[in-house]
């Protein structure tokens, strides 16, 4: 005999996949409204609702819809759902998988796992309680796991007699909410599980909702499209050698691979040519793959390729970076704290990062943002993770499969983000050697003839801070009192190098980075000449500062001029913190991108506290012990 | 929207970075004829990436096509991070369609040992497939047997002490062998306690299943790596349902034992020890009859496993203490 659902199919349609999520407050009745729809559409094995019944006889209750889906004994025991369960039910247009998260606080863990696989979600209101806590942390929730499409059913009608003016208020009250946080629902249904109005057909109660039932509301939700029109990302999982073949083993995340294509490995930065794309028990050989599918390739040469990299096109590869923002759902019974050490999987990555900073925890109820050293379990934040070496990663919003992360605290995930790069620069291009075919040349007057001559030893004096700090004051004062002493001594000044060296430099992340890469490198040279060289310039991240310092190598000293942003704002010299505040100056170090301060500097002088006199002199005081013959540098 | 706009990095970023060789031209090839090779024709042999992408949009994964992908996906992931493996081969149709998975995703091999937990009291078509694949498979096969009847927990239901003996087999073999990780070809619809498994799941040291405390699973990101003394579970087919299984079976010809087709009338729908595994009533002689029987049923799968219907509780205990 024919069910239901198999009449109902139209002939020769294929019906899609769709898995959808339901969270809500804890006893807003999802259960309850999962067990109803499965029967409204015919979707329960044989026996179950029998079952059920004999069940809570026995236990002396009232029939219970959500026993219907709940199967643990602890389950029933405690009437909440403890985990994920995974119901499939099919109707005319497809066949949903749904995900019955959990509403109780302390199982949002549970709710992360069903959510992160659902192409949409089913949001249950109670219509008496009205919009909770809850509601509004599981809707943040979803936004930052990446689920867009989102249906609100807002359930037991009934107990507010099917009243049009208490839902029109709760509905516009969600409604404001999510559009906040970035999500239209594509339907908002007002239902009552427990008599199935509006469930699977209209109700004369709600004469006044015209809307769709819930049924036909989430038939309308389209399953996540796949991603073959991003470009190219296929992270190495693994490499084979079982036969004569080299097979390099991934998933494509996004975009299409064909025989023959020029790749690039991100961050080793090799390129190879595509030889084949193997597979077993396959109909024919295989000339192109795309996004979703688990594949093996061949690569024309031997290149070393490990586990981690990314394979992309030449033309559009992901960024290489070694510090990232992260927006971050922490579900760790420890709370995630600043300078604490995560090992972060990304793709097919794991590597050690450091929490640089939390630059702020976000309370999902009302959106408002506080500054904190610590994030508490089920609290979501937004911070900059470190790691040291770099990753080929992409932002969230340009590819969601190569821009979140999930953070493991030893054996255990403990929370997961999204990758965000305003402010920070792609790093490859700073990494990459375009000339070849260079030999260094050895000079025939030494280093240390240099110096002899001189009397002093050669130095990169790097000074660090924010805009109006005293940098330049300090670097000019400095400049002139060791020229008197007879220093060989020269100021590099950030706007004077812009005139000439840097001129075709603007004040992107990208060119603020190269911009500190020349400095650097010029700076290395005048030290080798035998010179003191001083640098003045913002140089906000250690990234920066720390190629400088391997251009210079044990020449180079770091001294940070340290001053409250609040002062520096005060005193802003160049009237550029204004300007910044008033939205003229994207990025501006301190107001709208970040400052990280040295965490060892050589010295660092606190002008903030301090007269020009008073740093001054501790500058040349280092400068004169540091670089003097009677010591030997360290 | 997610972070502010005011950077434009993400939008223009692509068009300034080149690496090196990016900038290179190289000769198109025209009509290149080679002593001896073949002819390569015009535009046959594109010379990188810089040709346009094929028009028409790539195939559409089916259904099926992304089941396997996510499998492969899981079982590679396992090979990669974790040490010492088995994979349990139970000879009935799922763990043959995982068996298969693992041959598609090393391309022919499986490079980890197959382990037959064996109750002795399996049908003999079942022993007889098992001896036959082993070979024609080029398996690395361990067979593990199983304690007493007697020596199991006498509080459990007849059929679940049965079932316990298993466990009690497998948890032999891993004592021995100290594997780090055991696949299983368990899947969520089949039973309700298997409906809230991890795709990873972590097993204490005797082997039990901690249902109340599993760790968060999202993003493909996997809990690989687990504390001494401790194994974890693989269940690569966890996502299926019992009629994607077959269609998969169709579709790429797999054996399976024939118990599973009708012969007067009965088939078994789900294999165990033939002592507490019961046929059920049916027609269907072949995989397409098969499929088109489970497109129509509302009866459960394992509704011939008496083990699963002795008392409310007895699946979840023995899941608990470390059943698959």
């Amino acid at each position: 005999m024919a069910s239901r659902r198999e009449r109902r199919k139209p002939e020769g349609k294929v019906r899609d996949h769709l898995s959808l999520v339901i969270v809500g407050h804890v006893d807003h009745g999802k259960s309850t409204l999962v067990g109803r729809l499965l029967h409204e559409t015919g979707s329960l094995p044989e026996g179950k609702v029998e079952a059920v019944e004999a069940m809570c006889r026995r236990r002396g209750m009232p029939f219970e819809w959500a026993f219907v889906t709940d199967a643990f004994q602890a389950e029933r025991d405690q009437g909440v759902t403890i985990d994920v369960s995974h119901i499939r039910f099919t109707t005319e247009a497809r066949h949903f998988l749904l995900l019955d998260a959990p509403g109780h606080r302390e199982f949002l863990k549970n709710m992360v796992t069903g959510a992160a696989s659902a192409d949409a979600a089913l949001l249950v209101i109670d219509a008496e309680e009205g919009v909770r806590e809850q509601s509004r942390r599981h809707g943040y929730l979803l936004s930052l796991i990446g689920v867009r499409q989102v249906v609100v059913a807002v359930n037991k009608m009934d107990l507010i007699g099917c009243d049009a003016q208490r839902y029109a208020s709760i509905e516009a009250g969600y409604r404001a909410y999510l559009a906040g946080i970035g999500i239209v629902p594509a339907h908002v249904v007002p239902v009552s599980a427990r008599t199935g109005a509006n469930l699977t057909a209209p109700t004369r109660d709600m004469s006044w909702y015209a809307g769709p039932t819930l049924l036909q509301a989430i038939e309308s939700l389209q399953p996540s499209p796949p991603l073959h029109d991003l470009p190219l990302r296929f992270p190495v999982q693994d490499v084979y050698k079982f036969d004569a073949r080299r097979i390099i083993a991934g998933r494509i995340e996004s975009g299409r691979l064909g025989v023959g294509d020029t790749v690039l490995f991100s961050p080793s930065n090799k390129t190879a040519k595509v030889k084949s794309i193997e597979g077993w028990h396959v109909p024919g050989p295989i000339f192109e793959a795309s996004a979703g599918q688990s594949i093996g390739v061949t690569l024309d040469d031997q290149t070393f390729i490990e586990r981690g990299e990314v394979i992309s096109h030449i033309l559009k590869p992901p960024m290489e970076t070694n510090v990232f923002h992260g927006r971050v759902f922490w579900l760790g019974d420890e709370p995630l704290r600043a300078g604490a050490r995560y090992t972060l999987k990304l793709h097919t990555l794991a590597t050690a990062v450091t929490v640089q900073e939390i630059e702020r925890v976000v309370d999902p109820t009302d959106l408002s943002t506080t500054k904190s050293d610590k994030v508490e379990r089920f609290a979501m934040a937004e911070v900059i993770l470190r790691a040291r070496a770099l990753l080929a990663l992409d932002p969230f919003l340009d590819n969601a499969a190569t821009g979140r992360f999930v953070l493991f605290d030893g054996y255990i995930p403990v929370g997961g983000g999204t990758i965000g790069m305003q402010g920070y620069p792609d790093q490859r291009e700073l990494v990459t050697v375009r000339s070849t075919n260079v030999t260094e040349v050895v000079h025939r007057v030494s280093h240390a003839a240099r110096e002899a001559r001189a009397g002093h030893r050669g130095a990169v004096i790097w000074l660090t801070g924010l805009s109006g700090a005293g940098k330049s004051t300090l670097a000019m004062e400095v400049e002139r009192r060791l020229f008197a002493k007879g220093y060989n001594v020269y100021v590099l000044d950030g706007d004077n190098v812009r005139r000439g060296l840097n001129a075709n430099l603007g004040f992107t992340a990208d060119d603020r980075a190269e911009n500190i890469r020349r400095v650097g490198e010029v700076a290395a040279l005048f030290a080798d000449a035998g010179f003191v060289c001083i640098t003045a310039f913002i140089s906000p991240y250690r990234t920066d500062r720390e190629r400088a310092r391997r251009a210079a190598m044990e020449k180079f000293h770091e001294i940070y001029v340290d001053a409250d942003l609040a002062i520096c704002e005060q005193r802003d010299p160049k009237g550029l913190y204004a300007r910044a505040r008033a939205g003229e100056i994207k990025d501006f170090t301190g107001i709208s991108a970040p400052y990280e301060a040295p965490e060892t500097p050589e010295l660092a002088v606190r002008t903030s506290d301090r007269g020009v006199d008073e740093c001054v002199g501790d500058i040349i005081a280092y400068v004169e012990r540091a670089l003097s013959f009677s010591r030997t540098s360290e | 929207m997610w972070y502010p706009a005011s950077s434009g990095l993400e939008s223009d970023r692509c068009n300034r970075r080149r690496p090196r060789g990016a900038g290179k031209a190289r000769p198109y090839y025209s009509l290149v004829i080679l002593y001896n090779r073949p002819v390569l024709e015009l535009g046959k042999v594109p010379p990188d990436d810089q040709r346009p992408r094929a028009e028409p949009p790539p195939a559409k994964m089916t259904h099926l096509d992304k089941l396997e992908s996510l499998s492969i996906y899981v079982i590679r992931e396992a090979f990669s991070r974790i040490p010492n493996l088995a994979m349990l081969w139970s000879l009935g149709k799922d763990s043959n369609v995982m068996v298969w998975l693992a041959k598609k995703a090393f391309f022919g091999h499986v490079p980890f040992p197959l382990l037959h937990i064996d109750t002795g009291r399996k049908f003999p078509e079942m022993y007889a497939f098992r001896d036959r694949y082993a070979r024609e498979w080029g398996l690395n096969l361990i067979i593990g047997d199983c304690p007493p009847l007697e020596e199991m927990d006498s509080t459990l239901p007849l059929a679940a002490r049965s079932a316990a003996r298993k466990t009690a087999g497998l948890k032999k073999v891993l004592a021995e062998r100290r594997f780090g990780g055991i696949f299983a070809g368990i899947r969520r619809d089949e039973e309700a306690t298997r409906a809230k498994e991890r795709v990873f799941s972590p097993r204490g040291e005797g082997s039990q299943w901690d249902f109340r405390n599993q760790p968060p699973e999202f993003w493909g990101q996997f809990m690989t790596e687990v504390p001494p003394g401790t194994h974890l579970r693989i269940h690569p087919i966890l996502h299926w349902t019992e009629l994607d299984v077959w269609q998969y079976i169709e579709r790429e010809g797999i054996p399976v034992v024939e118990l599973y087709f009708a012969r007067s009338g009965k088939r078994y729908r789900s294999l165990g020890d033939k002592d507490i595994t019961h046929p059920i009533a049916s027609n269907a002689a072949t995989i397409e009859e098969i499929v088109s029987e489970l497109e129509t049923t509302r009866i459960a799968e394992r509704s011939g496993r008496a083990m699963d219907h002795e008392a409310e509780d007895s699946f979840e205990r023995l899941r608990a203490d470390g059943y698959m």
